[in-house]
């Protein structure tokens, strides 16, 4: 009998391809995202040294970051074109690189766009057991279907292109436990944001984490995908989550998901993955449900988070002197005192999205803090941006977007919008965001712009509010 | 690639710690189809500051840079290395890094070095008045007064870096073991090949 293994060490060793003396090894991928930004020197390199896309089969593109949230459309159905000439040259470079090397795309226009990560999922593209790349660090996303997913730069976007492998060296193994039952008002994305704040930014670097324990298995996939999709927040370059009846109800039926006996033959597979009993991890980190409340960041990195009850922090309370001087740094763009508590923070911006928070029942658990209100009026700038033109189809049939327009937010065409700051859709310098994408840094939606990461039922109420609020307020 | 073996000379004081990819290089800047050119946003934010390390004169084209813990983390962006690279920086010392900048750094020629947090102190004092070399050979980082860091760096990464190893290249030498992957997968998993949609 083998040695026990971890979920991740079977996912490994099932892509070795060949392995060299020193260890690194040679790994097949199994699904390659492509998107406009960091794909346009890959297909340029290709070109230049004459080769091909060894298994455009596995690859799927389609736009997301420049793509504005507004009208793709005008009245006649005629393409309106993308007003910033950078933006519209990436675009049009991913529109000519995607048939000249044979790769399936999918169009600003079609009803199936949206955000990579939520694209991937959504078509059964991502399946559990795989690995998948994607040059974007948010790869580890399709981690919480069971998938080896994560990150890559545009030279490995390239030998992927070219190969469709990696040279790549073992990670460590960590296991994040959280016991226990969450809260009234507590989501994934405040689950994942008490992770980070645990570990630190750096806590999971050289580490693919496999996330565990009952929180984990009670949360639908929608919030899987949320918790894995910021392990690179900890640092982790790939999350896991083991895939089980969830995830398989989840991906059957799905456009590109196996099909009647390739099915049963696939399921059989995953069900063969999960974690051995006597398997060893190499860090173990465990984590209560009931030290989880409804979160939110202060600062500059996404470690900085704290309950929704709490108090801005005082710098020279942290025991580590470098994060003294990064706290007051943080402190000082941020425009915050210490001792302030969080619910007195006013936000003039609100974003409902990002490959983090954009899927239905993101949407859901908005608009059912929002239904029947109304957003404050110090909110001048409140975005409901959809991951994907399906999940858009699907809110509209449930009647979401009418709670959204009706409470006096914007309903949105999808994309990556408000999270990074390269299309329209941008917080103005010194404005405070209350956001429910990923990152927090210091100017990332936009130069001079203020993050504070929340759920999407946290960025409704405070929308409803105009300031920092907890949730559990709108709650019966 | 192009090989490189050593580096030396200046080196930016720069000290901070999760120094995060938007900072080397802010999104507005990714809207390129190439690779050149992105040395004019690289650290926008922070030359936006007065006394920033890099617009100081006494650092200027320093091609070294001294940093602190978790440098590159946040984004996968390769112009973050791009960015550098155009700025003039060859190499950076820190005490940590993403494993995707530094990825990206060593796919593009430049070195992401790690030392413990008292090396850095040290090395950011040195650097305020005199250089820095780094040996790749010898794995080593050492200053005009003696000072000796030694540092660890994967040997499959540290050859492809001093003979400027066109990694898609070596790979395509293993095309026939990728055939016969793919050729053993298509017939025990037969449903791995995705319905296209």
């Amino acid at each position: 009998m083998s040695a026990p293994q971890t979920l991740y060490e079977k996912i490994w060793n099932a892509h070795v391809v060949e392995q060299r003396d020193d260890g690194t090894c040679l790994i097949f991928i199994d699904r390659h995202l492509v998107h406009e930004v960091t794909s346009p020197q890959a297909f340029e390199g290709l070109r230049v040294a004459g080769r091909q896309v060894r298994r455009p089969d596995l690859t799927l593109a389609v736009p997301d970051h420049n793509l504005p949230t507004t009208a793709r459309l005008d009245a006649n159905g005629n393409n309106i074109p993308i007003a910033d000439p950078e933006s519209a040259q990436q675009l049009e470079a991913l529109e000519r690189n995607a048939p000249e090397f044979g790769i399936s795309y999918i169009d600003a226009t079609d009803v199936k766009q949206g955000i990579v990560h939520v694209v991937g999922p959504e078509q059964g593209f991502s399946l559990p057991g795989t690995t998948i790349v994607c040059g974007d660090s948010h790869t580890a996303c399709h981690g919480g279907l069971g998938a080896l997913a994560f990150g890559i730069g545009t030279s490995e976007v390239e030998h992927v292109l070219a190969t469709q492998t990696l040279q790549l060296s073992r990670s460590k193994s960590m296991e994040v436990r959280v016991e226990g039952e969450l809260g009234p008002g507590v989501s994934a994305k405040d689950v994942v944001l008490h992770i980070t704040g645990v570990l630190g930014a750096s806590g999971g670097t050289g580490h693919v984490i496999e996330y565990t324990g009952a929180v984990i298995r009670a949360l639908s996939i929608e919030g899987r995908l949320t918790i894995s999709n910021m392990a690179i927040e900890h640092g982790a370059r790939a999350g896991l989550v083991a895939p089980d009846d969830v995830t398989y109800a989840y991906l059957k039926g799905r456009p590109m998901a196996p099909k009647g006996g390739d099915w049963d033959a696939a399921v059989a597979y995953w069900r063969s993955l999960a974690t051995d009993i006597d398997a060893v991890y190499d860090k173990v980190v465990t984590i209560s449900a009931a030290d989880i409340a409804p979160s939110v960041t202060w600062g500059t990195s996404p470690e900085d988070v704290l309950p929704i009850t709490g108090v801005v922090p005082d710098p020279s309370t942290f025991a580590d002197p470098s994060k003294q001087a990064a706290a007051q740094k943080s402190l000082d763009y941020m425009g915050l005192t210490p001792g302030m508590p969080m619910t007195d923070i006013s936000v003039e911006n609100i974003f409902i999205g990002s490959c983090t928070n954009s899927r239905i029942e993101d949407l859901r658990a908005a608009a059912a803090v929002l239904k029947g209100r109304k957003k404050a009026d110090n909110v001048k700038w409140a975005i409901v941006v959809p991951g994907s033109g399906l999940v858009k189809q699907q809110a509209e049939a449930e009647g979401l977007d009418r709670i959204f327009i009706d409470a006096g937010l914007e309903w949105r065409e999808p994309g990556c919008s408000a999270c990074l700051g390269m299309n329209p859709d941008k917080v103005p310098a010194g404005e405070r965001c209350a956001s429910t994408s990923n990152r927090n840094f210091v100017g990332r939606q936009g130069p001079g712009a203020r993050t504070h990461l929340v759920s999407p039922a946290m960025a409704a109420a405070a929308a409803i509010t105009g300031r920092l609020t907890d949730v559990r307020a709108f709650m019966d | 690639m192009q090989p490189i073996s050593s580096v030396k000379g200046k080196a930016y004081p720069l000290g901070l710690k999760n120094v995060d990819t938007d900072i080397i290089i802010p999104a507005a800047w990714l809207k390129t189809i190439s690779r050149s050119g992105l040395g004019k946003g690289a650290f926008q934010t922070l030359r936006g500051v007065a006394g920033n390390v890099f617009d100081d004169p006494a650092y200027a084209g320093a091609p070294i840079l001294i940093a602190g813990d978790n440098f590159g983390c946040g984004s996968s962006r390769e112009h973050a290395a791009w960015a550098m690279a155009d700025l003039g920086i060859s190499a950076v010392i820190a005490p940590s890094f993403s494993d995707i900048f530094s990825g990206n750094a060593f796919k593009n020629g430049l070195l992401a070095i790690v030392l413990p947090q008292e090396a850095i102190d040290r090395l950011m004092d040195v650097a305020k008045t005199d250089e820095i070399h780094i040996d790749l050979e010898t794995q080593t980082v050492t200053t005009p007064f003696q000072d000796r860091f030694a540092f660890e760096i994967d040997p499959f990464r540290k050859h492809c870096l001093i003979n400027g190893v066109d990694e898609i290249g070596l790979t395509l030498k293993s095309s026939d073991a990728i055939s016969a992957y793919e050729n053993k997968i298509s017939a025990s998993q037969s449903w791995l090949s995705p319905n296209q949609a």
